[in-house]
């Protein structure tokens, strides 16, 4: 399953490996406060599970697995860098400094996006698949005509590398030699659909075809994520192009919270990718070449409940906003249409006497 | 003390109703947050739901096996002190009048069936008073109703377009389903319903009745021999008393069966078919008749014929609340692997729901009985009358072997056959079972050789 081209830097077991290309470059301080932002984004995932589960969230998409990717990827971008998510970047947004209550505002259906994007430099995650990758292109193409040092990350999985959007973006990418990186989670599944379906070469190969490289990372190996991310935004900086990456990973659990897995994948799958977590390596690396006690895993532990809980109490204490400001920021000058269905919204609030 | 009811959720955009499978809790149980308290079943997936409280269980709202509608209370809970600043009105209830309720749409799935909407406009226009309220137009396509029923219905054989449906917008339950299903087969659904409201323990079980423990129950019980029991009884004396029957057994190498079952498990394009050994021995059984036809026989006494049969009507006897019974895979020899493991699974779910029709349990030709789910290695089986062999498959366990000249640890499996040795002698039933046996040692070659 995983091929002699996957850069791997530390083994399932948590054991440093060499790569001809890529050196680990982390502190045992860094590696371990990165270890505490995948234990964070790991509770804070299954915390709005349960809210979900609570009545308390239309919708959630779970991130388990794919801490290691995330946080690879998130901790290797500048600060003024850019970044474009789909919808189960939670990991990308802990480390751009958004406020995890924020994430959730949208799942909860109070807001259409739920976060300022200028102030965190992350924009809001984009539900049509894949759009956020040309959204991302022509950004990176604004930082290239604005001269600004600034690099454009942007997220996707594998069922939207399907996109058209996708594709589309690669070719202007491509053309305009734009600084993005595009960061592909292959969790394997499109939803039901197996990626193996969907793309018969692996993924990272379509770089090539495109015209910039491709490289596939073990997306559960946080150092590999980390290192392979931080050459490609360097490189785009430094006006070499774009660079797909393909982490290669494993989302445990549902695509979101309205299906079902055990529907269309085996067991046994699940088990094999249970011993390559992300978190449980890095955390037998920090033992064993940090010495780190177990009183300071416990200790994060604690601070991720405590985020946690404070985060069920952000989310209860929300308000219920006036159904007709959902028309106000779709655009940002009046447009007819939405003059239009704000008219009708009207009419029907008032039918029902108030409308709630 | 104050209290707080949670209010069963809509756990999966759009669904309306949820059954309770299984409770967690109990009335009086202390509950932490999260803790889970119930699985219910929904449309799409079976879900755990974890208490949004700390507290008391006081009520629960509901038996397992109900079904319950979204936002009716589900449990109860005393949460001490003063009422919680969490009530439940600040649960996100999307509470949209009918005619506005749109299909749900799932992320990555599009807007679903946009051509079987009302127009927008339809969809929003309020209605004024004094003027008719318009029913929303009839969907055109499939009747609206959700996967679950759609299921039962195909397996009751039940058209969903002949059925009002009671709920929502029109949309056909599960209770008009089981209604209409009610009064076109009133007696096996009074059976299925018994079977499936008593969950019995295997041992209060007998010959489909519950009887008393040991310790409680009267010293002498007496009941009548009739349905299930009736036809087990005759057709074990029928058997043992007209049709002289012998024993053949062999030990046989699986190792290599369970490895391809577990590749092809995993395999993507056989996701979700129910592939087990029992797929793997009915293969056998339908390679070793193909090859030696006479096993596949039965001797007509009143005619003074034998009857020789090129198609195999597979029967499995399956042990099941009402008691054994015997339904037969009809022409089980032109099934593939795929094809074999669905008909399988499907037989022993039509039987365990207790749906299995008389006709399923006609013209069995050979039949295979399976004890390995009982632990045991073998078992001398009797055979149905009228039909020539039974094949008994024991348990699989591992076992030291001889295999290449090496003693190993390999997974064994007793295979015993029971003939009417009347048509059939001892050489045809040997060569017979070794050929099932050999199949089973190397499955793929003899797959493949098919």
């Amino acid at each position: 399953m995983i091929d002699e081209e996957l850069v791997q830097l530390l083994t399932p077991e948590g054991e440093r490996v060499d790569h001809p290309d890529y050196t680990s470059s982390l502190s045992g301080d860094r590696i371990l406060s990165m270890y505490r932002d995948m234990v964070i984004v790991r509770r804070l995932c299954n915390e709005s599970t349960s809210l979900q589960r609570q009545g308390q969230l239309a919708l959630w998409a779970p991130s388990e697995g794919q801490e290691g990717a995330q946080i690879g990827a998130g901790r290797a971008l500048a600060p003024m860098d850019f970044t474009f998510p789909s919808y189960r970047e939670h990991g990308i947004a802990w480390c751009r400094g958004v406020p995890p209550e924020q994430v959730l505002r949208m799942f909860r259906a109070v807001s259409n996006g739920g976060w300022d994007p200028q102030k965190y430099r992350h924009s809001v995650p984009t539900i049509v698949l894949g759009n956020q990758v040309l959204n991302a292109v022509g950004y990176a193409m604004g930082v290239q005509r604005d001269g600004a040092d600034e690099a454009v990350l942007t997220f996707f999985g594998d069922g939207a590398s399907s996109q058209g959007d996708v594709l589309e973006a690669f070719v202007w990418a491509s053309s305009f030699n734009a600084p993005v990186v595009f960061f592909c989670q292959n969790n394997q599944f499109g939803i039901s659909t197996p990626s193996s379906t969907q793309s018969k070469v692996p993924l990272f190969r379509r770089a090539r075809g495109f015209g910039f490289p491709g490289v596939r990372v073990d997306g559960n190996d946080l150092l590999a994520c980390y290192e392979v991310t931080k050459a490609a935004l360097e490189n785009a900086r430094a006006g070499g192009g774009p660079t797909m990456i393909e982490a290669y990973t494993y989302r445990m659990g549902a695509h979101t919270t309205s299906d079902d897995p055990t529907r269309y994948r085996v067991e046994a799958e699940v088990e094999v990718w249970k011993h390559r977590d992300p978190i449980e390596r890095i955390k037998a690396l920090l033992v064993r070449e940090y010495q780190i006690k177990p009183t300071a895993f416990e200790s994060v532990r604690e601070e991720a409940d405590a985020i946690a809980l404070k985060l069920r109490d952000d989310v209860l204490a929300m308000g219920r906003p006036d159904p007709l400001s959902m028309f106000d920021d779709a655009y940002s000058e009046p447009h007819p249409l939405i003059d239009e269905g704000r008219r009708e919204m009207a009419q029907l609030l008032a039918s029902e006497g108030g409308g709630e | 003390m104050s209290e707080e009811i949670f209010l069963l959720p809509d756990v999966g955009e759009g669904l309306i109703e949820a059954e309770i499978v299984t409770w967690k809790v109990k009335v009086g149980d202390v509950v932490a947050l999260n803790q889970p308290l119930v699985d219910v079943e929904t449309a799409k997936a079976v879900v755990e739901l974890p208490s949004p409280f700390v507290g008391t269980v006081l009520t629960l709202h509901g038996q397992e096996g109900e079904t319950m509608e979204v936002n009716a209370p589900l449990v109860t809970f005393d949460v001490g002190g003063e009422p919680a600043p969490h009530a439940n009105e600040k649960q996100v209830v999307h509470d949209v009048p009918d005619e506005q309720r749109r299909e749900p749409v799932l992320i990555g799935y599009g807007v679903a069936n946009e051509e079987s909407l009302p127009s927008r406009r339809s969809r929003r226009r309020p209605a004024r008073d004094g003027e008719p309220v318009i029913a929303a137009a009839p969907r055109r396509g499939a009747v609206r109703t959700t996967p679950p029923v759609r299921l039962l219905a195909k397996q009751w054989g039940i058209d969903l377009e002949t059925l009002t449906g009671t709920g929502r917008d029109g949309l056909v339950t599960r209770d008009d389903l089981e209604r209409a299903h009610r009064q076109s087969t009133p007696v096996t659904t009074s059976v299925a319903r018994n079977v499936a409201s008593t969950r019995t323990s295997d041992s209060s079980r007998f010959v489909g009745r519950e009887i008393a423990p040991w310790s409680t129950g009267a010293r002498e019980e007496r009941f009548a021999v009739k349905g299930v029991l009736k036809a087990m009884a005759d057709a074990m004396l029928q058997s043992t008393t007209q049709q002289p029957q012998a024993v053949v057994w062999v030990r046989t190498d699986v190792t290599k069966t369970m490895e391809l079952l577990g590749s092809l498990k995993a395999h993507p394009h056989l996701a979700g078919v129910r592939i087990s050994p029992l797929t793997f021995i009915a293969l056998a059984v339908c390679d070793a008749a193909r090859h030696y036809p006479g096993i596949n026989s039965s001797f007509d006494a009143t005619a003074n014929e034998v009857i020789v049969r090129r198609y195999m009507n597979l029967g499995i006897a399956a042990d099941t609340a009402r008691g054994l019974i015997v339904p037969n895979i009809k022409d089980a020899d032109q099934l593939d692997l795929r094809a074999m493991a669905t008909a399988l699974s499907s037989l022993v779910a039509t039987a365990r729901e207790g749906t299995t029709t008389p006709a399923d349990m006609l013209g069995t030709t050979f039949t295979i009985t399976n004890v390995g789910p009982f632990k045991v290695d073998a078992a001398m089986a009797i055979l149905p009358p009228g039909t020539g062999a039974i094949l008994c498959v024991g348990q699989i366990a591992k076992a030291p072997w001889v295999h290449h000249d090496e003693l190993c640890v390999r997974d064994v499996l007793e295979l015993s056959m029971t003939f009417d040795h009347r048509q059939i002698d001892g050489a045809l039933a040997s060569r017979v079972l070794a050929h099932i046996a050999g199949f089973l040692e190397d499955p793929a070659t003899s797959l493949l050789a098919q």
